[in-house]
């Protein structure tokens, strides 16, 4: 399970860091490189999301990945063919990230069981609150994968612990009201948010959204167990290509 | 929120956990509001003073002889301000607004009849207003975009996806999770996460709740059938909702396109190319392709060209309650053209997809019978499109000349 993972993991380091591609972005064979140039960069944790076509919580630089990716020609099976790949090529756990249509087209059981069978860790689907993840709950606690739920700055105390309750491997805190990619404060607000985080759960904690430089992880070390950096590499991968993600990966911490 | 808004299998709240508190606060007021019975009357003297209600049921005197069957009414909705039913819904949401103290309101549009009918009750109420318009239906639709601005509003052209009426939803939708705090989504149609498709009926059962009033007045009888069109489906569950415990049959056509098997049509609950999936916060019909991508879709009708449909309508077809056929482009110019000319009255294209279907089945009912269509739109406000679905060579030389004026 994810969560001794991270507890072992971080007996090492301070932080861990979890990084997000877009499969088939801007191919197949350059994702399977930046997957292997994080990898090598040390990243902890990776997320691999599945292109849908209406991703309503991601921000322009992931929204554009997700549709030139299935402009491309992205299908769900070769997102799977790519996952089972990086899963049995390297070390690290992979996530899936998607949304929930994609699982429910699929058919939810046949997703965990593909996921179990690929070796993909956990879930993180953003617009399948807990309320309507029964089915996908069940499917997953079979197969010991873990469903990754969120919460946000405008959770209230009750709702976290009613999450904390549902969730496995990790929370993953969304560090402020927006989509992926905006800037974000790192400021004494975002503390206060955090340490209600902590207060409503003992799973890690992870925290996106605007992660984008050392400063930003620097700022989450003994508030968060992991830093998640996602619109900022696809950025500098449009600017610089491929190459730089590993140089960039490594300044992070 | 503990009621999560299922039709059966249909509705719900697939909702990002940033906008879970927001729906709650939504929820709640709207609840209030729905059980304040001062709530519903000063909505309908708003509507009344603002808006020319209750619009009139209209006898068709002349179609009713040319068709030799029922006797054919319908519901003015065109004569709401601002041209459509999309009027009754901005209103109510804007008395929620209030209720709630926010300050601006953002909303979709696709052909821009909802933005409009939006900046116009942000202009009355002195709300901020943005709307979100895919930047195909600003280059289609530019009056509408003008009138839009001239009321206040910002218009903001979405470039994203297929840069239509569902991009502009997402993106209004992204807004909205930054700016939650002072701001309203007063989404247009009976679609959405809950509580919007509940709400959106609600506020459009005033459509109903009149035109039921209105036949048992004229007749002395309930009608037979009742006829609408279907894009998100706002207004025909504005005027089924008046019929729902009545032996009446109910009625919805959806945009057939080029036809079923075209490819082209925007028909999500009577072709072979829709399947229950789950997007934009809430489960229905959408057309999209096995892996659960959203397709493009096609209508000679900006407002029908939607690729999901309310949850409560999927509900009724899949219990029978409700019929569903489709109308071509082709069969919408013929049934449009003969209203005009019959009645002197000029329905949108949009609601010329009910008139079309109403015109195949009046023949076939008796003269004692009758059958209201509801007329949810006017034509002559869309004069551009209306005019190239019509393929006018006068209309096309003046605009070449209006055009070298400009340049001049």
């Amino acid at each position: 399970m994810l969560e001794s993972y991270i507890h072992d993991r971080r007996k090492e380091k301070e932080i861990l860091l979890m990084t997000h591609i877009v499969m088939g972005y801007p191919s197949f064979e350059a994702s399977m490189e930046i997957v292997a140039a994080m990898v090598d960069a040390g990243v902890d944790l990776m997320e691999l999301q599945i292109p849908f076509s209406e991703p309503i919580a991601d921000g322009p630089v992931i929204l554009a990945a997700n549709q030139q990716a299935l402009e491309r020609g992205a299908t769900v099976d070769r997102c799977m063919a790519f996952a089972r790949e990086a899963a049995a090529r390297f070390e690290i756990p992979f996530l899936f990230m998607t949304y929930y249509n994609i699982l429910y087209r699929f058919g939810v059981e046949a997703f965990t069981q593909a996921m179990a069978e690929h070796r993909i860790r956990g879930a993180i689907v953003p617009d399948l609150p807990p309320e309507e993840g029964g089915e996908y709950m069940a499917d997953m606690a079979a197969r010991q994968l873990d469903p990754i739920y969120i919460y946000a700055p405008t959770t209230p105390e009750a709702r976290m612990k009613r999450i904390a309750d549902v969730g496995r491997g990790f929370i993953y805190c969304v560090a402020r009201k927006g989509v992926t990619g905006a800037e974000t404060d790192f400021s004494s607000e975002l503390t206060d948010y955090l340490d209600r985080c902590r207060r409503a759960t003992r799973l890690p904690l992870a925290v996106g959204f605007g992660v984008k430089r050392r400063e930003d992880v620097d700022f989450l070390k003994g508030k968060a167990d992991i830093a998640v950096v996602g619109s900022q590499t696809i950025r500098l991968m449009d600017r610089e290509g491929p190459g730089a993600v590993g140089d960039f990966v490594r300044s992070l911490r | 929120m503990d009621n999560r808004g299922y039709y059966h299998q249909f509705g719900g709240a697939y909702l990002p956990e940033i906008l879970v508190a927001t729906f709650d606060e939504l929820d709640e007021t709207f609840r209030e509001a729905k059980n304040d019975p001062a709530f519903w009357q000063a909505y309908e003297a708003l509507m009344a003073s603002y808006s020319c209600r209750p619009t009139p049921l209209t006898y068709c005197e002349n179609l009713t002889r040319h068709f030799g069957g029922a006797k054919i009414y319908i519901k003015r909705e065109d004569l709401n301000h601002t041209g459509a039913h999309k009027a009754n819904n901005v209103m109510g949401q804007g008395l929620l607004v209030r209720r709630m103290g926010k300050r601006r309101v953002i909303a979709e549009t696709g052909a821009g009849q909802h933005g409009v009918a939006t900046a116009t009750m942000a202009a009355k109420f002195g709300f901020e207003c943005t709307i979100y318009m895919g930047e195909v239906d600003v280059e289609r639709q530019r009056p509408n975009v003008f009138w839009m601005e001239r009321l206040g509003a910002t218009v903001h052209p979405v470039t994203d996806g297929t840069r239509i009426l569902k991009d502009a939803i997402n993106e209004a939708f992204r807004d909205w999770v930054s700016n939650m705090d002072t701001t309203h989504y007063v989404l247009g149609t009976a679609c959405g996460p809950h509580p919007f498709p509940e709400m959106v009926t609600y506020f459009q059962s005033i459509i109903g709740k009149e035109a039921r009033a209105q036949i048992l007045a004229a007749e002395g009888r309930l009608p037979s059938r009742i006829y609408a069109c279907v894009g998100g489906g706002s207004n025909a569950m504005g005027i089924f909702s008046g019929f729902m415990e009545d032996p009446v049959e109910l009625v919805g056509v959806e945009a057939g396109g080029r036809g079923l098997d075209s490819g082209q049509h925007a028909s999500r609950l009577c072709s072979q190319d829709a399947s229950i999936g789950v997007a934009q916060g809430y489960r229905t019909y959408f057309l999209q392709d096995a892996d659960g991508q959203m397709q493009e879709t096609h209508s000679i009708a900006a407002g029908l060209d939607y690729v999901g449909v309310s949850p409560i309508l999927s509900d009724l077809k899949e219990t029978g309650r409700a019929r569903f056929a489709a109308a071509t482009d082709q069969e919408v110019v013929a049934a449009l053209s003969l209203t005009i000319r019959k009645e002197g009255v000029i329905p949108a294209l949009e609601s010329a997809h009910a008139f079309v279907q109403a015109f195949k089945e009046a023949p076939g009912l008796s003269p004692e019978e009758s059958i209201i269509i509801n007329q949810s739109g006017r034509g002559d406000k869309d004069i551009f499109t209306v005019a190239d679905a019509f393929d006018d060579p006068r209309w096309k030389a003046f605009i070449i000349r209006k055009a070298e004026q400009y340049h001049a």
